[in-house]
């Protein structure tokens, strides 16, 4: 039980647990990204080809913006009844708390990109020219790019004056290459040009900022 | 500091002026731009000296993380502070160089993004340093300078696939320059580098003398609470 693994499984299936019951996250992110979808139609005349220039653009923008809802409630829960004091003091190695909150978000997140593609698709009249199975693995790389780099910023700015602004100031520039890859990767799909590089290098990101993260978790959660 | 510091100040005073002069009235007029151009010699030695700024910032950043050293963490802030003002001034010349060269503002082409970008990573380094409460804010800023110096060549490489269909007309792209154009961006770059190290060192001390009030602060509301209001 007290193995790495054991922990990692144990958090995130009370964190999953607790989202089934409340689905405080899963609501508010999915009614806020129908409002960037309402929004954004609002700003210009969705035909088909119109949408494929901008809708990579789009979509993640709304991911975007739902994601942060997600992460910034992701420490606040633990904070309530010192449980990350009791974490701290306790011998489970920091990291698997890490991956288990990683897990969380990604999962919510992809949820919420999944419930919300169809919509994408009849509001927008998107059909992808390209194969249409890339557009899945971007999806699944930019959205563990987004939730790592947030999960970390967002226990960075637990102990900040208004946590819930600091969160998208920090995470927004610093995963702006990701974003550059995501938005250009999904663009190419939709358009029927290649995107292998974008790919590549949404992976790379993934590897080199998952592995950063890991190694300063550790020094970024005992900071108090 | 009390004694050398007005004398560094009033020699890069005067080495400012010569460089000033060098620009203004030595440097032969570039052909085809006329006399806009002179802002080049404010506009690249700003970007190299937030370059290396920022250069500095990442080695300080790392050296506090390993060895948690106070001094470390004041160069870091100094340099990230000063860095992002010289950025600043460089991202402010560059389209007022453009407006008439190119005759736009501003095109997202791979060093006007990537200097953006890098510019926002380290505006929001220094928010967090601004809002953080902790008193380990020291050591969130240092984990957080690593990440955005792990971003730079990222976002290197993804601008320099993003849009290659636009032309680039970024000057240096294998054009040649006058050598007396380069001898008297040298001059600039170099008086503007004592310049920078002045402000870093005023800077610092600032910083150094704040954090000794606060200490007493807390030293005196220690010894008798009742005092420190």
């Amino acid at each position: 039980m007290s193995a790495p693994t054991g922990i990692t499984r144990v958090t995130l299936l009370k964190d999953l647990r607790l989202e089934w019951r409340s689905k405080d996250a899963i609501n508010s992110m999915l009614f806020f990204s129908l409002l960037v979808v309402v929004v954004f139609a609002f700003s210009f005349d969705p035909t088909a080809e119109e949408s494929r220039q901008i809708a990579g653009g789009l979509v993640w923008v709304a991911f975007l913006f739902a994601a942060v809802v997600a992460l910034n409630q992701t420490w606040a829960r633990e904070i309530r009844n010192q449980v990350l004091d009791a974490y701290r003091v306790s011998p489970a190695p920091p990291n698997s708390l890490f991956i288990a909150k990683v897990l969380g978000n990604f999962i919510f997140v992809s949820v919420l990109e999944a419930l919300m593609t169809p919509l994408f698709i009849m509001f927008y009249r998107l059909r992808a020219l390209g194969p249409a199975w890339q557009l899945a693995l971007v999806a699944a790389l930019g959205t563990w790019a987004l939730v790592v780099n947030g999960t970390f910023f967002a226990a960075m700015s637990l102990r900040t004056r208004s946590r819930e602004i600091m969160l998208p100031l920090l995470l927004f520039p610093f995963s702006s290459p990701a974003l550059i890859a995501m938005v250009q990767a999904t663009t190419a799909i939709l358009n029927g040009e290649g995107a292998h590089f974008w790919i590549v290098l949404l992976a790379t990101y993934d590897l080199v900022f998952t592995t950063v993260c890991l190694l300063l978790f550790e020094t970024v959660l005992n900071a108090e | 500091m009390k004694k050398a510091f007005p004398i560094l100040g009033v020699l890069t005073a005067l080495f400012l002026a010569y460089a000033f002069y060098q620009a203004l009235w030595v440097a032969p007029t570039e052909q085809t731009m006329g006399n806009v151009q002179r802002i080049f010699y404010y506009h690249v030695p700003s970007a190299i000296i937030g370059f290396m700024l920022f250069f500095i910032n990442f080695g300080a950043s790392i050296f506090y993380l390993i060895k948690r050293n106070p001094a470390a963490d004041m160069v870091a802030l100094v340099t990230a502070e000063v860095g992002v003002v010289f950025l600043t001034v460089n991202l402010v010349t560059g389209p007022i160089w453009a407006r008439p060269v190119w005759g736009i503002w501003w095109t997202w082409d791979m060093r006007l993004t990537s200097t953006l970008v890098l510019w926002l990573i380290y505006v929001s380094y220094l928010f967090l340093r601004r809002f953080s409460s902790s008193g380990e804010t020291p050591l969130l800023a240092a984990a957080l300078a690593v990440l955005g110096a792990l971003c730079v060549p990222f976002v290197y490489f993804s601008i320099w696939f993003f849009r290659t269909q636009h032309p680039q007309p970024v000057m240096g792209g294998g054009g040649s320059i006058d050598p007396r154009m380069l001898h008297v961006l040298l001059i600039n770059w170099l008086a503007f580098s004592c310049f920078a190290f002045l402000v870093c060192w005023a800077r610092y001390r600032l910083e150094q003398l704040q954090r000794e009030v606060d200490t007493a602060y807390a030293m005196e509301s220690l010894r008798d609470p009742r005092r420190s209001a």
